[in-house]
């Protein structure tokens, strides 16, 4: 199975650290967005999060919003994600995570869920919405199947919460870099290295920064204390106005700043 | 253990807290105010000071003959909530909201609103606190419900339309909920309704809960017995649990949630999530839920944009797998027929939201016949919806069309 782990560990021994890149499934479509997915593993990115359109996503600020509101408009459906998964790893050898938002996994069924992910050659779930606290199903079948599960800890999150991210996590655990919904900012806030400080201090063996990242620059800068750098809503921007050319090229960019440069 | 003592997380298979991590602190900070507000006199003083004065509790009840003349005969009582300050029992809750947001010690209240009533609670909350206020509404909803858009403006607050999906209650909460994610240190979100994550449904149902310990008091007061059957209209369900909760272990009073059937439950557009959902995850809580096969929300349709909500508290859903309460379909028509009704019978103008109650009393009251006693929750008045029933009676033309 072609989980994250080895490949954090690796970028962290040869490069500065790991670039991971979402993009929606479906946006703009199936085809399209699987093209862009691989170009981005061709141009740098070293794990894919690859996320599930949702009615209701909490999380995600008005760019990913508005690419994941035209995926749905345009008919995906949950198979596509799996369908996606399958074509990717077929042509990257970099692992995919899937983003999704809880109900269509347990809708789909969780253990159902695991066993079609594993099958398409998925790494794992990352899910937003769902806390350790609520997730003794998705554990037991991550268990079960290998795949990793990565939870999110915030800066808000008390020290026993800390640990919990860090023990029910396997993969990495991913860092809230700023309170707040996914999107661009112009810094990424100091509160992701003390996040990272704490996981670290609580023995996580690998933590990614996400929510605000959209620069070489920022990159280089999260990578100087994290093992990961997680970039979404720049990426989908650039896949947006210019096709998979655009988030090739941005991708290209970005790994600069896994490399110092 | 009594079905009173149901607290939260979990009501059977439902409730829990299916939330970003970013959340979670501020939900145990809430919660924790809020279990030591519970415990300390001087909270319950002050909200009960409130209440009696501000407020005007307790509110009465009307037994409405003529009303009832169409009811199979059956005794009609209202439980008057719709003459609470600022029209409805939303109020209830956002007092006891915003006092624990002064214990926490935070300057600014968000708020979801649907047809308008929690969000100018909420507005008239911050107003009597001196409190900063953002209320987020359905862009679809500032339209059919201008008139509290502008009450809220008045009072202070800031009204956000909101453009996402189906630009209604659904998604103003997504917008609270981004709001909330992103302002946590400094903000707390007044949640109006008994869904949401814990502690929500469980503090905002404590909140409500005076209207059925009054109004139990009130009719065995007029009757001497208990009613056969108390109704209520069901959203998120606040005003239902509210009324109902009096009355969970009396197990001789029927308990029916009356829920939006729009232009009919056997339609695509309703909102009765009860009778056509199944169980999922929204808003942080499972419970019912309106969804396709893949775990979509589906959009939900009610003229009331009140009930208009894909999903439900999960306290309900559980009343409903227990078998405690039923819960039943109104459609748009019958509740606007049950609007007038009770205007031309009675001289009360009903909300549109508390008109499927009423028109769930009528439907009741045939069942029960003349010797049955229904206890009907008149959550709110009907002021905010001139505009809409203006339209749907055709009263504003030169002739009249209704």
């Amino acid at each position: 199975m072609r989980v994250v782990g080895p490949v954090i560990r690796r970028r962290n021994e040869e490069a500065a650290g790991a670039l991971i890149g979402y993009l929606p499934v479906g946006f703009p479509d199936l085809d399209t967005s699987i093209d862009a997915a691989v170009a981005l593993v061709e141009n740098g990115v070293d794990v894919l999060e690859l996320g599930l359109p949702y009615s209701d996503p909490v999380m995600d600020g008005p760019v990913i919003q508005a690419a994941t509101q035209q995926a749905l408009a345009n008919g995906f459906r949950l198979a596509d994600g799996f369908e996606a998964v399958r074509r990717i790893t077929e042509r990257v050898d970099a692992p995919v995570l899937v983003m999704t938002y809880w109900n269509p996994v347990v809708q789909y069924g969780v253990d159902r869920f695991a066993d079609d992910l594993a099958a398409a050659g998925g790494a794992g779930l990352i899910t937003p919405d769902l806390i350790p606290d609520e997730a003794s199903e998705w554990i037991a079948a991550s268990e079960r199947t290998g795949l990793d599960r990565v939870f999110l800890a915030a800066p808000t999150s008390t020290d026993a919460r800390i640990r919990q991210a860090v023990e029910r996590s396997r993969g990495f655990v991913y860092a809230v870099s700023t309170m707040g919904i996914t999107g661009a900012r112009a810094d990424v806030d100091a509160a992701a290295r003390r996040v990272v400080g704490r996981l670290q201090a609580a023995g996580a063996s690998a933590s990614c920064v996400g929510v605000g990242i959209s620069t070489a620059a920022q990159v280089a800068e999260v990578l100087e204390y994290a093992e990961g750098a997680i970039v979404g809503s720049a990426l989908v921007h650039a896949l947006a106005e210019g096709g998979v050319e655009g988030a090739g090229a941005l991708a290209a960019e970005l790994a600069r700043g896994t490399r110092g440069e | 253990m009594a079905l009173r003592d149901q607290t939260g997380p979990y009501f059977g298979d439902f409730g829990g807290r299916f939330v970003p991590e970013s959340l979670v602190a501020a939900l145990d900070e809430l919660g924790e105010a809020y279990d030591l507000a519970k415990l300390d006199p001087a909270f319950g003083a002050e909200l009960a000071e409130l209440g009696r004065s501000y407020t005007g509790r307790p509110s009465i009840i009307t037994e409405v003959p003529r009303f009832a003349a169409h009811a199979g005969g059956a005794r009609v009582i209202l439980k008057r909530e719709d003459l609470n300050h600022t029209g409805s029992h939303k109020i209830n809750n956002v007092l006891g909201q915003a006092l624990l947001t002064k214990r926490i010690g935070k300057q600014r209240v968000i708020a979801e609103t649907g047809a308008g009533q929690h969000g100018v609670a909420t507005a008239t909350a911050a107003a009597l606190f001196g409190l900063d206020c953002t209320i987020y509404m359905g862009e679809v909803d500032t339209e059919r419900q201008a008139l509290n858009v502008a009450r809220m403006r008045l009072l202070g607050a800031e009204v956000i339309a909101v453009k996402a999906g189906s630009r209604t209650l659904k998604d103003a909460i997504n917008e609270a909920m981004r709001d909330w994610v992103t302002n946590v240190e400094t903000t707390n979100y007044i949640f109006g309704t008994v869904a949401g994550p814990h502690p929500f449904p469980e503090m905002v149902r404590d909140f409500q809960v005076i209207i059925g310990e009054e109004a139990r008091q009130q009719v065995l007061d007029l009757t001497g017995a208990l009613p056969t059957a108390v109704a209520a209209c069901v959203g998120g369900g606040s005003n239902a649990i509210g009324i109902f909760h009096a009355f969970l272990d009396d197990a001789e009073v029927g308990l029916y949630g009356f829920e939006a059937g729009g232009e009919g439950a056997e339609t695509p557009r309703h909102a009765a999530t009860i009778t056509k959902g199944r169980p999922g995850v929204l808003h942080g809580a499972r419970s019912y839920l309106l969804q396709d096969e893949d775990g979509q929300t589906i959009e939900s349709h009610s003229i009331s944009a009140g009930l208009d909500y894909p999903g439900v508290g999960p306290e309900h859903s559980w009343l409903a797998s227990l078998g405690r309460a039923q819960y039943r379909p109104v459609t748009d028509a019958a509740a606007m027929d049950a609007l007038r009704l009770l205007t031309r019978t009675e001289g009360i103008i009903p909300a549109i939201e508390s008109s499927h109650a009423l028109a769930g009393a009528i439907e009741l009251g045939r069942e029960l016949g003349p010797e049955a006693t229904i206890l009907v929750n008149l959550s709110g008045r009907g002021d905010k919806d001139m505009d809409t029933a203006a339209r749907w009676f055709g009263l504003y033309g030169d002739e009249e069309q209704a």
